[in-house]
């Protein structure tokens, strides 16, 4: 390889649309496109006894209304459940509108179509629904134990129940090592809602084309081609007639993963109806209310140790809150089971979860996906039992680790992708070195002394944690070479801002050997390529990326078999360099790639000057073959897959250091650390990128963000002045390092990287303000209320807060 | 409805609508400026951004009947002849941005600050963008394309 692109700072190939102010988001298209608005259920849990539209039918502009009744076969069956597992015994999905019952505030009830969006929602307040009210089921604790349900048929509103246990090597269980364990602690944490709150919300627009029978769909979406298969499927069309195209997505970080989302299907569904376009775009307080939340867990735990601080039985049991219905399945307590285990050999290991009915939003992945609670969860106890040992908070740690020899380990449990938990690669004890060298944490009792003594209470935290990213199936790639010498690759899954036409650009550039500029990507339109799975889990480097170096590779090969023709050379000793294929080491014996795209492509008719050199009696060759030899096709191009036989293992370790404020109870992260090990980095910027934007996200978990809602399921922070994502104000400067240990299972070496900066932030913050005000911190995220209120609760209970020595 | 006139990106442009039409629909539906977006629909977000006679403000709380006759400058205003602004670019440089979509509320936004102040400080340029959301990036690159985009401006000069 030549053209050194793999690995370098590359600038976006994005951007210069983006900030001209000519990217194409879901609501900048369809500019003639009628419009749909929704009347959403007001309430937490009703039947819905009446629906009068007799007010609203005499608004001018005014197109159709639609309630569940009129929806036809296949529109009118619950959604999909699209990932059945054998313990999400009772799953429930919703309608696209709803029938009977509404189980959460915001469920659509109706559904209008109009000239505009101001007109749809006239017509929606115009709409009488009359509902039955039914008692609403808000809380963990009030689901499990309480009497009432959620949906009839769900007893104790439990959706799942799962068990995962490794047994001690010596074949003792858990609670039996844990129970026979030196020391023990047992404790319980709390998790709030938050949500990925992309800033551009959901969105669907729809073209049906009645003289050609066919559906043209966008939506704003993560994965075009399984919203294509479901679309195809619900409105019994044929797959060839649907295509589905992924636009400018304006942030994603999971909600956009689920589908069919009911507008996904009721706006289709609509346009062919209507003979019209159709187009929906969400609103801010919709995307609060109706799409999903995520985060939610109630955590027991108890954990057997040694003097070394030495984990010899961890169990925890884990309540998730699911809301109101379970399209995604259990992803979410399955992903905390078992990443909870981190970079740590944990001696026995069981954990139990149910995943539980609420009468809220539904929670389906939100960037980390599980992950932050797992690790919120294990770095919490770690921390106990340093305070406890009277330890340093990174040695128990690094007694706990696994070793650079000893990859790869199994932690013998099965991920969320149904294979083993094995981790492929890593480096945890560098990694913690080059953290602690970086946050300066052996210095840091001096300086936290120092603080004190003028008054100040300042904390550091530390958290690790193991992200299994680039999950399977499979994703494909697909690379062709045409007459110009442009070089043109398409990939199913979908982009929301990860950079992906820049960084599949260098990987297919470094790959063919030619200049970046000959190199367009095209991603998430089924047009150009239909199988995918979507962009979720930190995967599309690793698949997507995979996928597009192996069939690089294939067109590569058949480059260089025709220019051997040409050039009279052997194929082993050629390469091609800024898109000229040569003879190493004799540039002037040389053929430009563009040249061979011309060649590789027999031609009866020349309709310009390159492609009469490919016509019939211009190309000579043995008259005895076939212009399209056997087993050839015409054309420079190549299609490949990349399906791992399981995910890659990326990991990272982050460190903190806050000060409260004696008075007013006020955090601030004045440093913020992060060592990151995603294998080799494709483009180093826009790692960092992701790293940053994680961490903010982390920091909106760990000290502003959630969903508070009242006892009658009202959502009372529905909007962006009172659910509190952070501004520039509130997040540190963001200091990094990089570890490069690659993965041994894909051909680039690389593990993703897409969520690592969100995941360990609330277990590091936690460990910091503990640190700083020497209060046990089980709950995230904390404000200063909350930090108050422990302040005086510690107070006046008299206890000692910390845990030392108390056993 | 109302006649509507204003003066974007230095054209006249006119359309006829309701009084309750906010600037942001305006500019996107009524005139096909889909540079401009709204993000949160009350004012918090900072993605709806344009400049008012040179001055920023929420296109999402403002009505499109109240200020006719005005001058506006969106995102797609931003770059002359064909090139884009060194606000534009400092952004692009520096990886200020990720999925796009806040992005032209902060570069009307650091397009007037510069203005007005051409040599920021740290704090300064931070205090510049605080009233602007953005959920990719976690703003330090954002910070750093303030600070470069003044150093582009003071190179070319005015």
């Amino acid at each position: 390889m030549t053209t050194r692109l793999f690995g370098e700072p590359v600038r976006r190939r994005e951007d210069a649309r983006l900030v001209a102010g000519n990217g194409r988001y879901l609501d900048d298209l369809g500019a003639d496109a009628l419009a749909v608005a929704f009347v959403r259920s007001p309430h937490a849990h009703a039947r819905i006894t009446g629906v009068d539209v007799d007010d609203a039918i005499d608004v001018e502009g005014l197109v159709a209304i639609y309630t569940w009744e009129d929806l036809p076969e296949g529109v009118r069956e619950p959604l999909p459940l699209l990932i059945p597992h054998p313990a999400l015994t009772h799953g429930r999905t919703a309608y696209c509108l709803a029938k009977d019952v509404v189980r959460h505030v915001g469920e659509p009830i109706v559904m209008v179509v109009a000239a505009d969006r101001y007109v749809a929602e006239d017509v929606c307040e115009r709409i009488r629904v009359s509902y039955e009210f039914l008692k609403p089921v808000v809380g963990l604790e009030n689901a499990v134990e309480g009497p009432n349900l959620v949906h009839d048929d769900v007893p104790g509103n439990i959706g799942a129940h799962m068990v995962q246990e490794v047994a001690h090597r010596d074949g003792r269980a858990t609670r039996d090592v844990i129970a026979a364990a030196p020391h023990t602690l047992e404790f319980r944490l709390d998790i709030e809602r938050s949500a990925c709150m992309p800033m551009e919300g959901k969105g669907v627009y729809a073209r049906w084309d009645a003289d050609d029978r066919s559906l043209r769909v966008y939506s704003s979406t993560q994965t075009s081609t399984s919203v294509r298969m479901a679309i195809a499927a619900k409105l019994g069309l044929p797959l060839p007639k649907v295509e589905v195209i992924a636009p400018d997505v304006g942030g994603g970080f999971g909600v956009k993963i689920v589908h069919p989302w009911p507008e996904e299907i009721l706006v289709p569904w609509a346009a062919r109806l209507l003979g019209r376009e159709v187009k929906w775009t969400e609103d801010r307080r919709e995307h609060f209310v109706s799409s999903a939340h995520e985060r939610a867990q109630v955590q027991h735990v108890k954990v057997g140790f040694d003097d070394e601080g030495r984990v010899l039985g961890l169990d925890v049991e884990i309540l998730h809150d699911h809301g109101a219905y379970t399209p995604y399945g259990i992803i979410v307590p399955i992903i905390t089971s078992t990443q909870l285990l981190g970079p740590y050999k944990i001696g026995s290991y069981r954990v139990e979860f149910f995943s539980v009915y609420t009468n809220t939003v539904q929670v389906t992945p939100y960037r980390g996906a599980g992950r932050p609670q797992g690790v919120f969860c294990m770095e919490r106890t770690m921390d106990k039992i340093a305070q406890y040992l009277g330890k340093d908070r990174t040695d128990v740690r690094a007694v706990n680790f696994i070793q650079p020899d000893e990859f790869p380990y199994d932690q013998q449990m099965i991920f969320q992708d149904g294979r083993p938990l094995i981790y492929d690669s890593g480096d945890y004890p560098e990694s913690l070195r080059k953290l602690k060298d970086l946050i300066g944490w052996d210095d840091f009792p001096a300086m936290q002394a120092e603080a004190a003594a003028e008054g100040r209470r300042i904390g550091i935290g530390v958290g690790c944690y193991v992200e299994g990213t680039g999950v399977g199936p499979y994703e494909g790639g697909h690379v062709q070479v045409t007459s110009d010498g442009r070089v043109h690759v398409s990939t199913g899954l979908t982009s929301q801002g990860q950079g992906h036409e820049t960084v599949f650009a260098q990987i297919a550039a470094t790959e063919l050997g030619v200049p970046i500029e000959k190199v367009s990507v095209v991603t998430g339109d089924t047009r150009r390529f239909g199988y995918a799975v979507g962009t979720f889990a930190s995967r599309a480097a690793v698949m997507s990326g995979n996928a597009i170096a192996l069939a690089c590779r294939k067109v590569k090969e058949k480059a260089l078999r025709i220019a051997a023709d040409a050039l009279e050379a052997d194929p082993a000793d050629l390469e091609i360099t800024d898109g000229m294929v040569h003879v190493v080491g004799a540039p002037s014996a040389s053929i430009p790639l563009a040249t061979v795209a011309v060649l590789s492509n027999p031609l009866r008719y020349a309709f310009d000057e390159e492609a009469k050199r490919a016509t019939q009696f211009a190309t000579g060759g043995g008259m005895d073959r076939p212009p399209v030899a056997e087993g050839q096709e015409p054309g420079l191009e190549g299609k490949d897959y990349y399906s791992p036989v399981r995910s890659t293992f990326a990991s990272g370790m982050h460190a903190a250091i806050v000060e409260t404020d004696p008075d007013t109870a006020e955090i601030k992260i004045l440093r913020y650390a992060v060592v990151h090990d995603c294998g080799k980095m494709i483009n180093p910027m826009l790692v960092e990128g992701q790293i940053h934007g994680g961490v903010a996200q982390g920091v909106g978990g760990a000290l502003y963000e959630k969903m508070v809602y009242d006892e009658y399921g009202q959502l009372l922070n529905a909007s962006f002045m009172d659910f509190l994502m952070p501004y520039v104000t509130e997040i540190p400067r963001i200091e990094t390092d990089h570890l490069e240990t690659p993965s041994p299972l894909n051909p680039l070496g690389i593990k993703g990287a897409g969520e690592a900066g969100v995941i360990p932030v609330s277990a590091v913050v936690a460990g910091a303000v503990e640190d700083a005000e020497k209060i046990v911190i089980d709950r995230m995220p904390i404000s200063p209320s909350d930090l108050y209120a422990l302040r005086d609760s510690s107070r006046t209970s008299g206890a000692v807060s910390l845990l030392r020595n108390t056993q | 409805m109302h006649d509507v006139t204003l003066i974007v990106n230095g054209v006249p442009r006119h359309a006829r609508v309701p009084a309750r039409r906010l600037l942001s629909d305006f500019l996107r539906h009524d005139l096909g400026l889909t540079g401009t977006h709204v993000g949160c629909e009350h004012g918090v977000c900072g993605a709806c951004t344009v400049l008012l006679d040179g001055r920023p403000v929420r296109a999402c709380l403002t009505f499109a009947v109240s200020v006719s006759g005005q001058e506006v400058t969106t995102v797609e205003g931003l770059a002359r002849d064909g090139e884009l602004s060194p606000v534009q670019r400092a952004f692009a440089e520096c990886h200020g941005l990720q999925c796009g979509f806040c992005t032209p509320g902060f570069l009307t936004t650091v397009t007037a600050f510069l203005r007005e102040n051409p040599a920021p400080a740290d704090d300064e340029a931070i205090e510049a963008v605080a009233g602007n959301l953005c959920r990719c990036t976690g703003y330090q690159n954002i910070v750093k394309s303030v600070h470069r985009a003044a150093e582009l401006m003071a190179e070319e000069g005015p």
